[in-house]
């Protein structure tokens, strides 16, 4: 298992097949507490990504830099690709917010390989990225809510087993964590305004999070042999 | 949907277009990313003013880009906030080198692609100032939700600093002028009817025809509360008072009186509002000593109203009062 730039590319892509699958679900999330675009909104950013991952990978093998001599491509490249990508094709907040967190990621992972420890750095600089930039605090009923348990689900694992394990605990976690945002009154975010009223919706941006990091784990298995 | 409209998906495109050629003397449309800006561009020496939003609130912001008022506007996609790939090189075109102001009305979208625009400009040298403007009394409880929204009175905000930037004020004294407006603007506003964003196709929420939503934001949320269809005066008076009683109205004080409607609602009734809105203040012992009726912050073709007071003093007066002269407003 190697999580490398191939890794981080197939996860971005398998993320843009992810959101286009449960494009309805999330917008139907956000329009119950929210304006209802997040779906349509997250399907154009990574839309927008793996076009320009495309025209990448076109302008590589027609020049023949692909090859052995080839620049080391790094996780970083990549992630810094999505981040810079989202914030200008996405809008609303969640594109500055997954924005922010890639670009944050790309800061720790400018390396050919990440390793578990890496991993764990990535995701807590993600999650300190959208805290700085968004200001919300766990039990706020916004993605913070799936991203807090992740990172802490990560360093336990991290203990222990390998960087898969660690991205595996992660994505559980984000999952249990999207879950739970169901009962929580909003206090961040275009849902703030409903009050009582939010309560009863699971939270859209913890619910593409979710399936953010689930697209990190199932890019594991496409590793060619 | 009835809407004079070709494809809905290019409804800004194409206003943006018509607009670019009607006031070709005031403002210049840049495309991909898409922003507006004076015709020629920054003024050396003098602060810039850049705002922006989702579209749909015409003539806000677009409209009051011109002498005396904003150096740039982005308008993003319909209720959606611009993205910082616009936001940046209009932070960049309107600085003439005496720093920029960025006016941002109070939603997370909003204010968190600004955020990130003013993080990236000031990373290139550039240096920019943001006032965000929170004017609208509905939200309660501010504490516990994304805060309140800015509405008209963002209006309010954009002449006065533009004026002051006009004066020659540095960045420092504009940003305290635009400030000064924000703690001073008060807007509360009602929905007679929803709105239909052109790429939805249907009214934002329902509305029964004897039903009035009171304390509407902007981009076709539900309100603070619903109640049953009454007479203008009185619905006017659930909108005035709770302005006057959160700006702290003391007899004797000055203000602007602003009636700005949603959209749809005919000048006729705007004026309606507006009589009575005077009148009721004046009961306060409170002089209306500037006043302003139109559509210039709307919600498509909602029909409805919103009421701003602006707390006026000397310095505001005259900022007010300042020669200014874009697509929307002049005098």
């Amino acid at each position: 298992m190697t999580l490398d730039a191939d890794w981080a590319e197939r996860w971005i892509r398998r993320t843009a097949d992810a959101v286009a699958d449960r494009r309805d679900e999330l917008t139907e999330l956000d329009r119950e507490i929210g304006d209802g675009d997040h779906g349509e909104n997250l399907v154009r950013g990574f839309r927008a990504v793996v076009a320009k991952l495309d025209a990448r990978r076109a302008e590589v093998d027609g020049s023949g830099a692909g090859g052995p001599e080839a620049p080391p491509r790094l996780v970083g490249d990549v992630l810094k690709l999505t981040a810079t990508t989202l914030m200008s094709t996405v809008g609303g907040a969640s594109g500055p917010l997954y924005g922010t967190a890639f670009l944050r990621a790309a800061k720790v992972t400018g390396h050919e390989t990440i390793d578990t420890r890496g991993i764990v750095a990535m995701l807590e600089s993600a999650l300190d990225g959208i805290t700085a930039r968004g200001k919300a605090e766990p039990g706020e009923k916004t993605m913070v809510d799936a991203w807090t348990p992740a990172v802490e689900a990560a360093e336990r694992a991290a203990g222990e087993g390998d960087e898969a394990d660690a991205l595996r605990a992660a994505a559980a976690a984000a999952d249990a964590g999207s879950t739970a945002t169901i009962p929580l009154v909003a206090t961040k975010g275009r849902a703030s305004y409903l009050g009582e009223r939010s309560a009863g919706h699971e939270d859209p941006g913890a619910r593409s999070t979710a399936l953010l990091l689930a697209a990190a784990v199932d890019a594991l298995g496409e590793e060619p042999a | 949907m009835k809407k004079l409209l070709n494809d809905p998906e290019n409804a800004v495109a194409d206003s943006l277009a018509g607009f670019a050629l009607a006031h070709a003397d005031l403002v210049q449309v840049h495309h991909d990313p898409t922003y507006v800006t004076r015709v020629g561009g920054a003024t050396t020496g003098k602060v810039g003013l850049v705002s922006g939003g989702g579209s749909g609130h015409e003539p806000l912001h677009t409209g009051f880009v011109g002498d005396g008022m904003l150096d740039a506007a982005v308008p993003g996609a319909v209720f959606t906030s611009p993205t910082p790939d616009g936001i940046l090189p209009a932070l960049h075109a309107a600085d003439g080198g005496a720093g920029v102001l960025a006016i941002v009305k109070n939603y997370t979208g909003d204010v968190l692609n600004f955020d990130l625009a003013v993080e990236l400009a000031e990373a290139d040298g550039a240096r920019v100032a943001t006032v965000v403007v929170n004017d609208d009394v509905a939200v309660e409880n501010s504490t516990y939700t994304a805060g309140r929204r800015g509405v008209a009175g963002t209006l309010c905000v954009e002449k006065i600093a533009g004026a002051a930037a006009m004066q020659g004020g540095d960045l420092d004294d504009v940003t305290r002028i635009a400030q000064h407006v924000v703690d001073n603007v008060r807007t509360m506003g009602v929905a007679v009817t929803a709105c239909t964003v052109p790429h939805v196709g249907g009214p934002s929420f329902d509305l029964p025809d004897d039903q009035l939503e009171i304390g509407i934001g902007i981009h076709g949320e539900p309100g603070r509360r619903r109640v049953k269809a009454v007479p203008a005066d009185e619905v006017t008076q659930m909108l005035l008072d709770p302005v006057a009683d959160d700006l702290e109205l003391s007899p004797g004080e000055r203000v602007l009186l602003f009636v700005n409607g949603m959209g749809g609602t005919p000048a006729s009734e705007l004026y309606v509002v507006y009589g009575r809105a005077r009148r009721l203040l004046e009961q306060r012992g409170v002089t209306v000593a500037r006043s302003l009726v139109g559509s210039y912050v709307t919600s498509l073709e909602m029909q409805g109203a919103s009421v701003t007071v602006l707390r006026l003093d000397d310095e505001l007066e005259a900022l007010w009062d300042a020669p200014v002269h874009t697509a929307a407003l002049r005098w």
